[in-house]
């Protein structure tokens, strides 16, 4: 799926803000990322969503060494993978459902079907009510989770999410950790990166520890997947509201094939 | 596809100067096209008012000897009616040179006893390849020996020095409409970098979501092409009145040596096609640059 051999980065001249990084993420896994603020936890998502070139050594993802593939399919590989910005990333001027609609649309998706898909998504973070207003007007919370919508919309195959509880509270938190869960059942490999200890104690996924550009993973003793931590999110979600906070939000996703297309 | 607008192009400012920009280029590329055009279709329509004609000039006799001159007409005339290659030599009337004068000494002033050439219109055979064509050269040589002071003129000097000017000034215009379309090219280059920059954070959300380059870039060309053809369109029908209005006061002034200042449906052709070509040029400039400035990106 991912695999990181003896990677490391720098910014400009400065210094290795990544060192020696050796990683390899098997299909279907799911996995914090933790460390202090300033350790690197973004910048190694940055490698991982291929957002910049690492300054030594090699990544493959999906089986294709980044270093080698032609540059006409990075697009391809891209649209396999859905990330939640730390700082969001929105596009102030599109509609929280256009930004969610776009890598639907750019992935070619017809666009019968994109509105449908998309604000029934929304509608389950909660946003249904905020679909054509622009991300200036919303509060971070609403924006973390349009971000959220925009990064699983279109099943990625890697889902990288940075800090993607940060902003909203513990309720809506897990429920959101509960579509990732979801996804993740699916095959979707996970990362999260995330400080907050709490939510990672809460689930017993494996934890990437990044220490001043050093990577340690944990692989935790016991790893029973998410099974004892389902009932918990389900009975929040359950208090939350008036639609079926259970129904499988993976239902408002778009299939996998009305994205696939390579066609641009 | 066309119809996506995932970046905010209309709001980084290109709108407001580009077409402006453009009109202004695209108007001067007319004029300077317009001027060729109307240059070249006068020179070939007096090239082909005289060729096939020469000119032969009898000086006016010295008042004691004005009783030969007659006879001296006619041996020239004999001359050129047994030359081969001769169709007809006819000399003007009296009138018809003193009408040529007049317009440099005014209606009514030429005195009688202004000594006044006799001039011999000479139409050649029309087709100058059927063996009967003239050596000039000798031909002047033997009416100078009829009539001393005779000069043949078969406007080659004129027309050829006429022909080396339009031709000049043609490439001149075309090197005027070339350097206008580097010009306007440079300034969508300036644009679209500009857009890019604007438009950096928006870009680099695209790319990671798996934009293709030509998909962001098909934007920027689709923007680029609208203003340019905005542009172009108002420049040419800048032109257009310009060119209606030249051609208004050009009109009014009849004269057998300016040229016609008319429009032809072939110059409204090549003026149709600036504005065209401009934005064909802004489109595919932006393309190129987008494309160009997105292929470094990681
Ligand atoms: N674009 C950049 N240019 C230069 N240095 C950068 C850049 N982005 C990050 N850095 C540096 O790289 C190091 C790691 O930053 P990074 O954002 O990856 O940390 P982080 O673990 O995500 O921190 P936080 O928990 O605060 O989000 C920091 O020292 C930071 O200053
Ligand atoms: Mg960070």
């Amino acid at each position: 799926m991912l695999r990181f051999q003896n990677v490391g980065l720098r910014y400009g001249l400065g210094p290795e803000v990544l060192r020696d990084v050796n990683l390899h993420l098997a299909p279907g896994s799911f996995h914090f990322l933790t460390g202090p603020s300033g350790a690197g936890k973004s910048s190694l998502l940055k490698l991982m969503y291929l957002g910049l070139h690492p300054s030594r050594g090699n990544i493959s993802m999906f089986n294709q060494d980044i270093a080698t593939i032609d540059q006409a399919e990075l697009p391809g590989l891209r649209r396999r993978v859905g990330v939640v910005f730390q700082n969001f990333r929105l596009l102030d001027h599109l509609s929280t459902l256009d930004n969610v609609a776009l890598p639907l649309r750019i992935a070619g998706a017809k666009e019968g079907t994109v509105r449908e898909h998309v604000a029934e998504l929304l509608s389950w973070v909660g946003l249904g009510n905020h679909l054509d207003v622009h991300p200036p007007t919303l509060s971070d919370g609403e924006k973390q989770r349009v971000a959220i919508a925009r990064a699983v919309i279109g099943r990625p195959s890697l889902l990288l999410a940075d800090e993607p509880t940060g902003s909203v509270d513990l309720e809506q938190g897990l429920r959101i950790m509960h579509l990732f869960e979801q996804l993740n059942k699916i095959g979707t490999t996970v990362v999260i990166a995330t400080h907050d200890r709490g939510l990672i104690k809460r689930f017993s996924h494996p934890v990437l520890k990044l220490e001043r550009g050093k990577l340690k993973i944990n692989r935790r003793l016991g790893q029973h997947k998410s099974a004892q931590d389902k009932p918990e999110s389900s009975k929040d979600a359950q208090n939350n509201g008036p639609e079926d906070l259970r129904a499988d939000p993976l239902k408002q996703i778009s299939t996998g094939d009305a994205v696939d297309g390579s066609s641009s | 596809m066309a119809r996506r607008r995932d970046l905010p192009l209309e709001r980084d400012g290109t709108g407001r100067f580009l077409p402006w920009l453009i009109a202004l280029m695209v108007y001067l590329a007319c004029l300077a096209l317009a001027g060729a055009v109307m240059l070249n279709e006068a020179s070939a329509r007096w090239q082909s008012g005289l060729t096939g004609t020469m000119t032969v000039q009898i000086p006016a006799p010295n008042s004691d000897r004005a009783g030969e001159h007659p006879t001296l007409v006619a041996a020239v005339l004999d001359v050129l009616n047994n030359t081969p290659g001769i169709r007809e030599a006819q000399p003007l009337s009296h009138e018809k040179v003193i009408a040529l004068i007049e317009p440099w000494l005014g209606q009514g002033n030429v005195a009688n006893d202004l000594p006044i050439p006799v001039l011999i219109d000479i139409q050649l055979h029309d087709d100058p390849d059927s063996g009967t064509a003239i050596d000039t050269v000798a031909l002047a040589i033997q009416l100078e020996q009829v009539a001393p002071g005779t000069r043949l003129d078969d406007h080659e000097i004129w027309i050829s020095r006429m022909l080396r000017l339009s031709r000049t000034i043609s490439a001149i215009a075309t090197a005027i409409v070339i350097l206008i379309g580097v010009a306007a090219a440079a300034t969508v280059v300036f644009a679209t970098r500009t857009g890019l920059a604007v438009h950096q954070g928006v870009i680099e959300v695209l790319h990671i979501i798996g934009a293709r380059d030509i998909y962001i870039a098909r934007q920027f060309q689709v923007r680029a092409l609208s203003l340019a053809l905005r542009g172009g369109l108002l420049g040419l029908g800048l032109a257009a009145l310009t060119l209606a209005l030249l051609a208004g006061v050009a009109g009014q002034l009849e004269g057998p040596l300016l040229p016609h200042f008319t429009l032809t449906p072939y110059l409204w052709g090549g003026l149709a096609a600036l504005p065209l070509a401009a934005a064909l040029i802004a489109t595919l400039t932006a393309r190129i640059t987008v494309v160009r400035t997105l292929s470094r990106l990681p």
